[in-house]
C-alpha cells in the first residue's frame, strides 16, 4: 500500500479534514463517543469519498472536541466537529440536484425568510382569491383537489431531489446492496440518536461547554418524532379519504388529529428548544457558515408545527382562512427546500449509517 | 480578585490529576479550597491531559477491566521495571488503594471506555478513560467547581512560604502581578521539571537541548526547586528521566500520545551517520519503546532514522505524520538528510545477514540476522520491497524522577522532620515509588492515590 492519496483534494476543506482525522488515527482516545472513530481505524488513508462518509456519520456531539488535548492553540489546531460539519455541507452541495439549487438554503437565513414570504404570499393569494367552496372546514377556503394538486408534486419532487442526491452520495462513499440488517443497524442508531448519546447515554457537549446533557439529543428527537407523527397524520387522512372515503375534518379522537395534534405541539416545543440550546453553544464546534440557515430551518420547523396548533385552535373563528394560509405557506416551502436546506441531513445521515453498518458486518 | 486575600484551609500547587483530586477531597469535607494553576485554562491539567488510562488492581471484574488483577502480580509488574527501585511500603499502598479510586472516579464523574484499539495487552491490568486524560481532567474541573473549589488560571507559584516546618502561604505570579495567598495547608501536585531544559541539560548534559518534551511545558519544577532550597528531602534519580523514541518532526512540547512511533521492530534503525546501533528486535514493542529514548539520546545529534519498506508499511499503528517515502534506499537517505550510500550499504549487509523463516508480528517469531553486528533477533526481514518509508527518531521526555519524599499520608519530610501542614501528591514525589523505568497507566495511579490521600489528610488537619 502506498501512502500518496490516489485522489487529489478537491477543496482545503477535504485536504484539513484529512489532516485532522489522521491525527485522530494515531491517537484513538475518543474511540468510545461515536461511530465515527471505530471507522476511522478501520482504515489508514483516507480518500475524498472516506471523508464525506465520516462527515455524514458525525452527529456533531462535540465530545471530541472537549477531550481533545490538540485544540487551538495547540498548533495541531484540532477540532473534528467543526472540519467535519465543514466536509458535510460541501457534500450536500456537491451531490445537490439540480445543481442551480445546491446549497441555497444550506447557509443563511435570508433565503429561507424569503422563500416562505413566497411561499405564504402563494397561499394568501389563493386562499382570499378563490371562492369559497362548498367543502367543509378547511376545504371551504381551498378546495381539497387544489390542495393535492399543489401538495403532491411539492412533496414528490423534492423526493426525487433528495434520491439523486443520495445516489451521487452512494457512489461517492463505495456503498454496497442493502440489506435488511444494514437498515435494522441504520434505524435504530437514528430512533435513539445513539451517535448523540456520547457512547455512554451521558449525551452530548452542546449547551454548557464540557458538561454533557441529553437536553440536545431530546429536543432533536421531541423535533424529528413530531415531524413523523405529523407525517403519519397527513397519511393516515389521505387513506381516510381515499380508501375509506372518510372525509375532513376529523374528530379530535380521529387518527389524522391525534398523531397531528401530538406531532405538532413535540415539533414545536423541540424547535424552540433546539433554538434556545443552539444559542448558547459555541457556533465554531458547527459549521460557521451555515449558522444562520440552519437557525432559520429550525425555526421554520418551530413554525410548520405552531400555526398548524393554531390553526386548530382557531377552529371556527375569523382567524382560519389568515391561518391556514399561513401554516399551509410553511408547509410548502419546508417541503420545497427541504433538499436544499439542513433538512437533507436527515437522509444523509441516514445512508451514511446504512454504510457503516455495512463495514462493520 | 478579593476572594484571594481569604486564608484558605487549602491551597493546592498545580491543575493536573493529583492536584483535582486532592482539591476535591477536601472540598467534599467542607474546606475552602483555591487550586492554583500555572498554566491558562487551555492548556489546564499539566501531563495528565495527554494520559489514556490507569493501572487499577482488582479481584474481579471492575468497570471495563476484564479478569483478576491481583496485588501480587501488579507489584511483581513494579518490581520488574523498577529493578527493585522502588519503595515497598508506599508502592503497596498505591496498589491496593487504586482497587476502590476506579469506583471513586466514576462518582466525580469520570468514564471509562473498554481498552483501545491496539491496546488488547493492557485491557486486564489497565483502565482507559473515556475521550482521554483532558476529558479526565474536565469532569474533575467540573466536580470541583461543583464542590465550591475556587481555580485560578495563569497562577504561577514561585515560592512556598515555609518557616519551621508550618507552611502558611505561598508566593504566586497571577497574570503577570505577585501576589501571596494564605492558607492553612498545601498539597504540591505542580509535577516533575522535564519543561526545564537548563534543568535536564545541568543533570544530562548539553544533549538534553536536543529532546523532545512529550507533555506540558509548564512542569518546570520551579516549585520543586524552592521546596529542595529550603531543605526538603528528596528521592529519585536527580540525573535520569524517562524518555522514548518519538517523531523526529514531533513539536517542541505537548506533542502527546500521537507522536510516538511503533515501527521501531519491524524496521532497521541507523543513527545519522547510517549505522545501525541496538538491536530492534529484541522484544515486543511494549516492552521495549521506553529504552529507545536512550538509545537515541546517545547518538551523534541526538537522532536516528527507523527504515522499513512497503511489507511492513501496516504492521504497525498508523504515525501522526506521513513517512518520508521513496523508490530507492539511496533517495530515501536523501530524503532524511543522511548518505544514501551508506544507508544503501547498511541495508543491504543486514537484507544479506535475513534468514528464511515465518514472520509474525504480533509475537517473537524468532526470525533473526545471521552473522551480523548488531544483530536483529525477531522480524528480520530483508528491506527489499519499494516504495521504501523512513521516520526520523527523537528522544521525547515523559518526566523526571527527582521528587519529594513523602510519607504514608503524604507528607512532606524536611530538614526539620515531617513537616506540619505540607502534602505532596503526582509527579513531584512519585520517584518515591517509581524510582526507574515506567509501568504503564502507574503515573496516574500514583497521583489520583495520593492526591485523594493529601487532600483528606489536609481537611482532616485544618477543620
Ligand atoms: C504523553 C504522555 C502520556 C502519558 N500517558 C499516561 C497514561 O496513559 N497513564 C499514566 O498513568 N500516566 C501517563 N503519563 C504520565 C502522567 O501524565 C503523569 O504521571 C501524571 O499526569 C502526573 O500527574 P500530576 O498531577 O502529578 O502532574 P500534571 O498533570 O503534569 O500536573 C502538574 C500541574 O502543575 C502545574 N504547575 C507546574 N508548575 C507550576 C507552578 N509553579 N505553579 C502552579 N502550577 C504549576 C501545571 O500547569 C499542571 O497543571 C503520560 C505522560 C505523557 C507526557
Ligand atoms: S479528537 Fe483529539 S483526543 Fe480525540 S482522537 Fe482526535 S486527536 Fe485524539
Ligand atoms: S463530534 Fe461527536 S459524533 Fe462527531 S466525530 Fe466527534 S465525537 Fe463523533
Amino acid at each position: 500500500m502506498s501512502y500518496e492519496i490516489p485522489i487529489l483534494p478537491k477543496s482545503n476543506t477535504l485536504a484539513e479534514a484529512r489532516r485532522q482525522v489522521e491525527i485522530c488515527n494515531a491517537c484513538r482516545y475518543c474511540e468510545g463517543y461515536c461511530a465515527v472513530f471505530p471507522a476511522i481505524t478501520r482504515q489508514r488513508a483516507f480518500a475524498d469519498g472516506d471523508l464525506t462518509q465520516l462527515a455524514n456519520l458525525c452527529h456533531n456531539c462535540q465530545g471530541c472536541y472537549h477531550a481533545c488535548q490538540y485544540t487551538a492553540p495547540h498548533e495541531f489546531a484540532l477540532n473534528l466537529p467543526g472540519i467535519l460539519a465543514d466536509v458535510r455541507q460541501e457534500s450536500w452541495d456537491e451531490y445537490a440536484w439540480p445543481q442551480a439549487f445546491a446549497g441555497r438554503f444550506q447557509r443563511r437565513g435570508t433565503p429561507i425568510a424569503l422563500a416562505l414570504v413566497v411561499g405564504l404570499a402563494l397561499l394568501f393569494a389563493l386562499v382570499t382569491a378563490l371562492p369559497a367552496t362548498d367543502g367543509l372546514g378547511f376545504y371551504a377556503f381551498v378546495s381539497h383537489s387544489l390542495m393535492i394538486a399543489i401538495f403532491a408534486p411539492a412533496f414528490l419532487a423534492p423526493m426525487v431531489a433528495i434520491g439523486v442526491g443520495l445516489r451521487r452520495y452512494w457512489c461517492a462513499v463505495g456503498g454496497q446492496p442493502i440489506r435488511f440488517a444494514h437498515l435494522r443497524h441504520a434505524v435504530s442508531a437514528v430512533a435513539t440518536m445513539r451517535n448523540l448519546g456520547g457512547g455512554q447515554g451521558q449525551g452530548c457537549n452542546f449547551e454548557d461547554g464540557d458538561r454533557f446533557s441529553n437536553k440536545r439529543r431530546i429536543a432533536h428527537q421531541l423535533v424529528m418524532y413530531g415531524f413523523l407523527l405529523c407525517f403519519a397524520a397527513t397519511s393516515s387522512a389521505t387513506l381516510m379519504h381515499y380508501l375509506l372515503d372518510i372525509q375532513a375534518p376529523y374528530e379530535i379522537f380521529s387518527l389524522p388529529k391525534l398523531l397531528g395534534l401530538t406531532g405538532g405541539l413535540m415539533m414545536s416545543v423541540g424547535a424552540l428548544w433546539l433554538v434556545m440550546l443552539k444559542r448558547r453553544a459555541d457556533r465554531k464546534l458547527g459549521s460557521v457558515r451555515a449558522w444562520g440557515g440552519e437557525m432559520a430551518f429550525v425555526l421554520l420547523l418551530g413554525l410548520t408545527g405552531f400555526t398548524g396548533l393554531w390553526l386548530y385552535a382557531a377552529t371556527g373563528t375569523p382567524l382560519v382562512a389568515p391561518l391556514l394560509a399561513l401554516h399551509l405557506g410553511a408547509v410548502l416551502t419546508f417541503f420545497l427546500i427541504t433538499p436544499y436546506s439542513k433538512m437533507v441531513h436527515g437522509f444523509y445521515r441516514l445512508a451514511a449509517l446504512v454504510r457503516d453498518a455495512q463495514s462493520i458486518t | 480578585m478579593t476572594k484571594l486575600n481569604a486564608l484558605w484551609d487549602l491551597v493546592v500547587v498545580g491543575g493536573g490529576n493529583a492536584a483535582l483530586c486532592a482539591a476535591i477531597e477536601a472540598a467534599e469535607l467542607g474546606a475552602s479550597v483555591v487550586i492554583l494553576e500555572g498554566a491558562p485554562r487551555d492548556y489546564r491539567g499539566g501531563n495528565s491531559r495527554h494520559t489514556r488510562n490507569f493501572r487499577c488492581m482488582h479481584q474481579g471484574p471492575l468497570s471495563v477491566l476484564t479478569d483478576i488483577y491481583e496485588e501480587e502480580e501488579y507489584f511483581d509488574d513494579l518490581l520488574r521495571v523498577t529493578k527493585g527501585e522502588t519503595d515497598e511500603h508506599l508502592a503497596r499502598l498505591a496498589i491496593r488503594t487504586s482497587e476502590s479510586c476506579l469506583p471513586w472516579m466514576e462518582k466525580q464523574g469520570v468514564r471509562f471506555q473498554p481498552s483501545l484499539s491496539g491496546t488488547l495487552s493492557l485491557s486486564r491490568t489497565n483502565a482507559f478513560f473515556l475521550g482521554g486524560g483532558k476529558a479526565l481532567v474536565n469532569a474533575y474541573y467540573n466536580r470541583a467547581a461543583d464542590l465550591g473549589v475556587t481555580v485560578i488560571y495563569e497562577a504561577q507559584v514561585t515560592h512556598v512560604d515555609i518557616q519551621d516546618s508550618v507552611f502558611s502561604g505561598v508566593t504566586c505570579d497571577i497574570a503577570g502581578v505577585t501576589q501571596l495567598i494564605e492558607g492553612k495547608s498545601v498539597v504540591l501536585a505542580s509535577g516533575g521539571f522535564q519543561a526545564d531544559l537548563e534543568w535536564l541539560a545541568r543533570a544530562w548534559g548539553p544533549a538534553a537541548k536536543n529532546f523532545l518534551i512529550r507533555g506540558t511545558p509548564y512542569n518546570r519544577g520551579v516549585v520543586l526547586k524552592d521546596m529542595i532550597d529550603q531543605g526538603a528531602e528528596t528521592v529519585g534519580d536527580p540525573t535520569q528521566c524517562h524518555a522514548v523514541a518519538i517523531d523526529g518532526r514531533a513539536p517542541k512540547y505537548d506533542g502527546g500520545i500521537v507522536t510516538r512511533l511503533d515501527c521501531v521492530p519491524f524496521s532497521i534503525v541507523v543513527n545519522r551517520d547510517g549505522q545501525r546501533f541496538y538491536d530492534e528486535g529484541e522484544d515486543v514493542w511494549p516492552k521495549r519503546y521506553a529504552i529507545w529514548g536512550r538509545l537515541v539520546a546517545a547518538q551523534p545529534d541526538q537522532v536516528a532514522y527507523s527504515i522499513i519498506d512497503t511489507k511492513s508499511i501496516d504492521a504497525f499503528m498508523p504515525s501522526v505524520f506521513p513517512p518520508i517515502q521513496a523508490d530507492t534506499i539511496e533517495g530515501l537517505g536523501q530524503k532524511l538528510g543522511i548518505s544514501g550510500t551508506v544507508l544503501k550499504s547498511t541495508v543491504e549487509a543486514f537484507n544479506a545477514a535475513c534468514q528464511e523463516g515465518m514472520f509474525h508480528g504480533n509475537e517473537l517469531d524468532g526470525l533473526t540476522t545471521k552473522g551480523l553486528t548488531p544483530s536483529k533477533t525477531n522480524w528480520a526481514r530483508p528491506i527489499t520491497q519499494a516504495p521504501f518509508y523512513g521516520y526520523e527518531l527523537r528522544p521525547g521526555v515523559t518526566f523526571t524522577y527527582l521528587g519529594l519524599k513523602v510519607d504514608e499520608t503524604a507528607r512532606v519530610t524536611g530538614a526539620g522532620g515531617r513537616m506540619k501542614n505540607v502534602w505532596a501528591a503526582g509527579e513531584i514525589m512519585a520517584g518515591s515509588i517509581l524510582g526507574q523505568g515506567y509501568l504503564a497507566g502507574f503515573g496516574m495511579t500514583i497521583g489520583t492515590v495520593f492526591g485523594r490521600i493529601a487532600g483528606k489528610e489536609a481537611a482532616a488537619h485544618v477543620l
